[in-house]
């Protein structure tokens, strides 16, 4: 490996890192979104500046070529993020829907009560 | 008049139907005098909202589109939260004939939740082609997970009891389909009793049921799914909210 692909792979893997801290350093992600790109940032980098960690994992697994371990756990992890993803989108129609069913209602409530009102006045006024 | 009629809450989900609701309303005030009418206007853009008001019904106007089973649960809360015991769904197509409404009445007095159903004999309803395979072989599951005779589980036309509304209130599916086959899933799971009585039906207003091969067998794809994850959830999920008044 030349020192050019050894430096891209260390300063690619910092620079995931620091553009997820800084997020939620912002709160413009909450940790619990942030944890599988944490999580794929800190393997990165492991991976990034000792290479042999990555040989010495293929190897442990039985995986031939160290660079499909990579592949592997690049697609799981983003796989996992997707379906995580999916079931917040879920929650959040649910919360959504509750929402709007009560807004529904309270517009509703209110409109009765404006009615009660202008009824009352009208009778106290004649 | 039906003796039950003062403490049932007709609901109406409606979307886009300007056109028809009005005279539904007027409709169900006619042949069944005492009742409340709440019309749950699902997000529509023209003025079914309006229409429902100046017939006298009451209206919840949802900010968007939730479909007909969003459109329900705020039916079931609405009738929760102002002490209705029954609610009856009833669509703003007439599709619905209110006649039927007292039928479905006397059926409640020993079970929990009526359908109003379209092949048990009564009316000229009748559809044709995988769409009818799909509604044989939903039936035939949903008979024996309700434990009683259901022919037409897709029918719209249905009674809600007090146990029912409580449940419905909290934990009816919103989902496409879902809301006539799920929510009976639901209603076995929670022990709850169904029964169907025989209506008639009237051609709908506007719009055809569709025949078209490739949306039949979508229909039949999704009327699946909503089945089999309807049965796959965990029974707990299903209990009835107590409330208070």
């Amino acid at each position: 490996m030349s020192t050019v692909a050894y430096i891209l792979g260390i300063v690619s893997s910092v620079l995931a890192l620091a553009v997820v801290i800084e997020l939620l350093r912002r709160h413009s992600l909450r940790e619990r979104h942030a944890i599988w790109w944490l999580v794929a940032g800190v393997l990165a980098l492991v991976v990034g500046v000792f290479p042999g960690t990555l040989v010495w994992a293929a190897d442990l697994v039985g995986v031939e070529v160290p660079t499909n371990l990579v592949f592997f756990i690049s697609i799981a992890i983003l796989f996992f993020v997707c379906l995580q993803h999916a079931a917040e989108l879920t929650v959040l129609e649910s919360k959504t829907r509750a929402l709007a069913e009560q807004s529904a209602l309270l517009e509703l409530r209110i409109r009765q009560l404006e009615d009660d009102r202008q009824s009352a006045d009208g009778s106290s006024a004649t | 008049m039906h003796s039950r009629l003062g403490s049932t809450l007709i609901v109406m989900p409606a979307f886009n139907e300007e056109a028809s609701v009005a005279a539904v309303v007027a409709e169900v005030f006619a042949k069944l005098p005492g009742v409340s009418v709440l019309v749950v206007d699902d997000g529509s853009s023209d003025a079914t909202s309006l229409r429902a008001r100046e017939a006298g019904a009451l209206v919840a106007t949802l900010p968007f589109n939730l479909g007909v089973g969003g459109a329900m649960r705020t039916g079931f809360k609405f009738a929760l939260e102002n002490g209705f015991d029954i609610v009856v769904q009833v669509d703003s197509d007439g599709q619905h004939d209110p006649s039927g409404v007292p039928a479905l009445l006397d059926a409640l007095e020993d079970t929990d939740l009526v359908l109003g159903a379209r092949f048990a004999g009564e009316g000229d309803y009748r559809v044709g082609g995988p769409r009818q395979w799909a509604m044989v072989v939903l039936a035939s599951v949903l008979s024996r997970t309700a434990q009683t005779k259901l022919t037409d589980t897709t029918s719209g036309f249905r009674a809600s009891g007090p146990r029912a509304v409580r449940l419905f209130a909290e934990h009816y599916p919103a989902e496409y389909l879902g809301d006539t086959i799920e929510a009976l899933v639901i209603a076995s799971r929670a022990n709850l009793a169904i029964a169907q009585v025989p209506v008639s039906m009237r051609v709908r207003a506007g719009g055809v049921p569709s025949h078209n091969p490739l949306k039949s067998a979508a229909y039949l794809a999704r009327a699946g799914m909503a089945l089999t994850f309807a049965l796959l959830r965990p029974r707990s999920a299903f209990l009835p909210v107590e409330v208070q008044r």
